[in-house]
């Protein structure tokens, strides 16, 4: 036990003293999150809007007031038609119509309530959901401040509606996206990397000549990295959720616990590269083109598995990344537990055994 | 612990063939307890091979080699926890400090450095100065004593050394040798390689070894007697003339250059040559001077070779 903590002990000098190392350990990931996450910007400024009022009474150009004053947003259209919002969204120009129903003030008197219809271009999917949220709180912040404050109690219902892409694909996506990207790019890469680094210094041939056996060698190289990349998974869904509230609706430790699967299995394909490779130029590569590549590509990342062709979705069918990124949007969106992502979680554990007994086949006791 | 002969290393028929090329073209040897054995020849003969197969790290292709009566290939494991092994090239981690590096072998091998202090102190007290710098940042011949310390740490019965002394500076490689006997006194077994033939005075054994075979094994005393040939030592102000003029002298059998000197052999009948300086001269040389000298091992190579 002495000697498998040496070892590891030794492992964690290297990676702390390797500044490049440390960069593409923390640097990266929380640079890729935040790139990810802000170039989907969440500060809207002077965004272009239209409103179709129907009703056209004091309470909706209060309202149209409050919105235009508010800084973020500048009335570019005033709309009469249902037809009109179409092509106003088509000439690209305007990000968002508002809608009031008609008689929307005689409405609220009477029934108390009225509605607001908030209709977002959602092919940028994540520019339309910020656009929609600020106009709702506007909308939200009046209602109390200036209604409620006299004694009324209206309500006002905003109705949100994202056109062209009303799943808004694209905010959901990036997280469990990049954190499957970066997990494996940090688990598999950098294991198989420094695992190779001591057969390319000439180190391994001396550990080969004690008495350390593969298991603990092997075992000892993927502690530190496991340790990480748990830390790195962490910071990564405490970023995505405080900076880009992505919700978590299931159960954290669930979740962390799938986390803890994905990066086992990534650290076993890791050391299945590292047997195949004998220079940290070769590991690097083997990870980068068929670990980093197939990932962002194949697994669903970025383009949707089911507009694939149908060779291509078989390929996407072994990217373990798929699976996992099913698993996060399951867990994080949908709050689901064990009995609907069972079978995801079964393909990735087959998946670690698989990797991890080729590898102790293939660990070389020797130098040939 | 060794067998009846009282050889710790013993090597037979032992063949290693890369691809197509035969590195080791069967070779037999052995080492007895407490010998300071020296595996010397140049760069390609074979001398890396023969101790990976030693230190288990690769299979014989043919023969067998046993160590304390272990089979390096079946009993592996075995034998790996009473080597010292001390590769040709410098392999400590260079980001670790001296002491990290240290500390580190020692902790693999179930040992700690207080335990065995006593058998490094020598070596390591002349790099404990800089105990805190990176092992990249040591000069050659301080690694050298650090990569020795760390094979030594775990209190090894054999230590094997490949070419430790290549690329290390004059100073250090007398310092580095006098370690090494000092180590053998000690109880230690120890094989070592190197190409300088000049080395090859300080092992109590050597192979003189070539393509893959050896040419001979003796002690360095007894190889020197063993050339059986008087040797001289000629020069002139015009050495490469000179070359080509004894090559196509017909009574001289050998002619190799050796630091400002020529060393010839010759044909049986003609061992006078006094003859040699005043006709040299009248070919047109000029400085010349021959003196007969006593073997060293480097020509007992050169000789062997022919």
């Amino acid at each position: 036990m002495k000697r498998f903590i040496g070892f590891v002990k030794k492992e964690f000098h290297h990676i702390f003293r390797d500044p490049r190392t440390m960069l593409i350990l923390f640097g990266m990931p929380i640079a890729q999150i935040l790139i990810f996450g802000y170039v989907v910007s969440n500060e809207i400024n002077d965004v272009k809007i239209g409103v179709y009022d129907k009703s056209k009474d004091h309470i909706t150009k209060e309202i149209t007031n409050k919105i235009t004053a508010s800084g973020f947003f500048i009335l570019s259209d005033n709309l009469d038609s249902d037809k009109e919002i179409e092509d106003a969204f088509k000439k690209g120009i305007i990000r968002e119509v508002i809608v009031f129903e008609q008689n929307f003030a005689q409405k609220l008197e009477r029934e108390g309530s009225a509605s607001i219809q908030i209709i977002a271009d959602a092919s940028d999917a994540n520019t339309a959901n910020i656009v929609a949220n600020y106009t709702e709180s506007i909308i939200n912040s009046y209602m109390r401040e200036e209604l409620w404050a006299e004694g009324l109690t209206y309500q006002i219902n905003p109705e949100v509606r994202m056109l062209y892409n009303d799943e808004l694909k694209g905010v959901y996506m990036f997280v469990p996206g990049t954190m499957a990207l970066i997990l494996m790019l940090v688990s598999a890469m950098m294991t198989s990397i420094s695992i190779a680094r001591e057969k390319e210094m000439g180190t391994m041939e001396v550990l080969l000549v004690s008495p350390l056996k593969p298991l603990p060698i092997v075992i000892g190289k993927v502690i530190p990295y496991m340790v990480l990349s748990f830390i790195n998974a962490i910071i990564i869904i405490a970023l995505s959720f405080f900076v880009f509230e992505m919700p978590i609706q299931g159960s954290l430790i669930f979740l962390l616990t799938e986390t803890l699967l994905f990066i086992f299995m990534a650290l076993s394909l890791g050391i299945l590269i590292s047997t195949a490779s004998n220079s940290q130029m070769v590991a690097m590569f083997i990870s980068m083109f068929a670990l980093m590549l197939p990932t962002m590509l194949l697994s669903g990342f970025i383009f949707p598995i089911e507009n694939m062709p149908k060779l291509l979705q078989w390929v996407s069918a072994i990217m373990p990344a798929k699976y996992f990124i099913t698993i996060i949007k399951n867990i994080m969106i949908k709050g689901s537990g064990i009995g609907v992502i069972w079978k995801e979680t079964l393909i990735i554990a087959g998946m670690t055994l698989f990797f991890l007994m080729m590898s102790v086949k293939k660990f070389k006791v020797r130098l040939e | 612990m060794s067998n009846a002969q009282g050889h710790i290393v013993s090597v037979k028929g032992l063949k290693k063939t890369y691809d197509s090329v035969e590195a080791v073209k069967g070779i037999d040897f052995s080492v007895s307890k407490d010998e300071l054995f020296g595996l010397i020849g140049p760069d390609g003969a074979g001398k890396t091979t023969i101790f990976r197969i030693l230190t288990t790290l690769m299979f014989p292709t043919e023969g067998s080699a046993n160590i304390m009566d272990l089979n390096v290939v079946s009993d592996y494991k075995k034998i790996r926890n009473h080597l010292g092994y001390m590769p040709q090239r410098f392999s400590l981690y260079q980001d670790l400090t001296v002491e990290e590096n240290l500390e580190f072998f020692a902790r693999i091998f179930g040992t700690t450095i207080e335990e065995n202090y006593s058998l490094i102190k020598d070596i390591y007290v002349q790099i404990e100065p800089f105990k805190t710098r990176k092992a990249g940042k040591l000069s050659g011949g301080m690694k050298q004593k650090l990569a020795l310390s760390c094979a030594l740490i775990h209190s090894p019965e054999i230590l094997i050394l490949d070419e430790p002394t290549t690329g290390v500076d004059a100073v250090s490689r007398k310092e580095f040798w006098e370690m090494l006997i000092r180590l053998k006194e000690k109880g230690i077994t120890i094989l070592v390689s190197t190409p300088y033939m000049d080395e090859a005075n300080l092992c109590g054994r050597v192979a003189l070894i070539q393509n893959g075979e050896i040419m001979s094994i003796d002690t360095p005393q007894k190889i020197i007697e063993n050339f059986g040939r008087k040797l001289w030592a000629i020069k002139s102000d015009n050495i490469y003339q000179l070359i080509q003029d004894l090559k196509t002298d017909n009574r001289i059998h050998t002619v190799f250059p050796f630091g400002e000197y020529l060393h010839i052999t010759v044909k049986p009948g003609y061992d006078d040559l006094k003859g040699l300086a005043p006709e040299l001269n009248r070919m047109g040389h000029s400085g010349v001077k021959i003196q007969e000298i006593e073997a060293n091992i480097e020509d007992c190579f050169m000789e062997l070779m022919q």
